[in-house]
């Protein structure tokens, strides 16, 4: 367990020392969504009816876009090997890194996403329940995505290969992290999709970590 | 088992049944095409337009088949280093590949008479979708590495993180109300299919399981050939340094 923190806590402060590294997800979140108003046009309506999907899609990327960061770094250094040598089993140091880049990455846009809602004329009561299926979803992304970023440590093409291997794994996610939402907004209650997304979160939780942990093992042969 | 993973052995076996899946490969087609455009009756509902069927539905139990195949061969990839079900894998997977591609653009010509679209973004479409990206993900990742043996383990993860698709294609039609028809020959209570068009679709369900064996075969012996020629290549190089 003290491992465990520590790569935690070590995860963390490098990644807030890092100055606008640690921002990247939330820039790009704010960046790209201000350019939907642009090319779609600005009228409330349009946008009321977008932005659900417009938020869950910019929160897929936004993750996306920042899994290099979850081994690349300490694949790159050497620490990695450091870190599989050590006592902690690598699924538990996969998962003390995930969390790591969930709280810097994926909790950000959760935050955030209330005023991004509102920026995309949402209700008050959409934007809070879109704030918890992003609660529960982010963790999910991240989770996938891990294996992705494990994977390709050390391949060529990196950049465009983890949105081939990463999205349509994040596509249940999507959808029903958009159902749910909308299931709320029109009076017919999202519980059953959040229960879902729930569910998705503690398989990813219990399951993910196995596949990353080969996948970095193999990385390191 | 393990006696099959041997390369020499599996090219005796393979140069046996070669032959005989390539003939079954070209007799069941034209056996199968036939009664299947000119045999069997048309359908009191759809008319002509269902007979594309016969090509739809085998293509899409065979891309989930093939996605099976591999799924079990990076298994065994994965625990016992064979590298026979590497290649077995990496061959199946173009044609897993292609044989989905078939069974979305002819499911989405069939659409369009009988739904009006020819795309609609319901569980069972968007899941053989992601299917196909799956194919090709897994063949980018494969040869994504300098070093072909750690492209091939790095697939054989990805393959099965990936399977977890296969049940959600499967049962897609029941969990969800989709456009798309349940399952109509692989049910509780018998094929709800008369003999004369269930007799067409299992013929060219035949067919394709025997092209693609053949297909397999022809991939998996130029990938064997390719790897002895590279070590060839090497034990070449080596003693001229």
């Amino acid at each position: 367990m003290k491992a465990f923190i520590a790569i935690l806590r070590r995860d963390i402060k490098l990644s807030l020392r890092s100055g606008m590294d640690s921002a990247q997800p939330l820039i790009f979140f704010v960046v790209a969504l201000t350019l939907f108003p642009l090319g779609v046009g600005p009228s409330p309506e349009t946008l009321e009816r977008i932005g659900v999907g417009v938020i869950w899609v910019l929160a897929l990327l936004a993750v996306m876009l920042s899994l290099d960061r979850l081994f690349q770094a300490d694949a790159e250094d050497g620490t990695l090997e450091q870190l599989a040598l050590a006592d902690l089993p690598l699924e538990l140091t996969v998962l003390a890194k995930c969390l790591a880049h969930w709280l810097m990455s994926g909790l950000v846009l959760v935050i955030a996403s209330p005023l991004l809602a509102l920026l995309l004329h949402q209700s008050p009561e959409t934007s809070s329940v879109l704030a918890l299926a992003l609660l529960l979803g982010t963790p999910v992304l991240t989770l996938i995505g891990s294996i992705g970023a494990a994977l390709l440590i050390g391949a060529r093409r990196g950049g465009v290969l983890i949105a081939l291997l990463v999205l349509p794994l994040y596509i249940p996610i999507l959808i029903f992290g958009v159902n749910a939402v909308e299931a709320e907004v029109m009076g017919l209650g999202g519980s059953a999709q959040l229960l879902i997304l729930g569910a998705i979160l503690l398989a990813a939780l219990a399951l993910t970590p196995f596949a990353a942990a080969a996948a970095l093992r193999l990385s390191m042969e | 088992m393990h006696k099959y993973a041997n390369p020499l052995r599996y090219q005796r076996i393979a140069d046996a049944i070669f032959p005989w899946v390539l003939v079954g490969a070209v007799i069941l087609t034209g056996l199968g095409l036939y009664q299947a455009l000119l045999v069997a009756p048309s359908d009191y509902q759809q008319g002509e337009a269902y007979r594309i069927m016969f090509i739809h539905v085998p293509a899409a139990w065979m891309a989930m088949m093939i996605y099976g195949m591999m799924t079990v061969a990076s298994i065994v990839a994965i625990i016992w280093r064979h590298p026979l079900a590497e290649i077995a894998a990496r061959a199946a997977a173009p044609i897993g590949a292609v044989f989905t591609a078939i069974a979305l653009i002819t499911g989405s010509v069939w659409g369009k008479p009988m739904w009006g679209t020819y795309w609609v973004w319901d569980a069972r479409l968007t899941s053989v979708l992601i299917l196909l990206f799956l194919y090709i993900g897994y063949v980018a990742l494969h040869d994504a590495f300098d070093d072909p043996a750690r492209g091939a383990r790095a697939a054989a993860i990805l393959c099965l993180v990936g399977s977890v698709n296969l049940p959600i294609i499967k049962f897609s039609v029941e969990w969800w109300n989709t456009l798309h028809q349940p399952a109509s020959v692989l049910r509780v209570d018998g094929p709800a299919m008369p003999a004369s068009m269930l007799t067409p679709l299992l013929i060219m369900w035949a067919a394709y399981i025997c092209f693609f064996v053949a297909v397999h075969i022809l991939r998996t012996r130029a990938e064997l050939t390719d790897r002895k020629i590279r070590n060839l290549r090497l034990s070449v190089a080596e003693p001229a340094e």
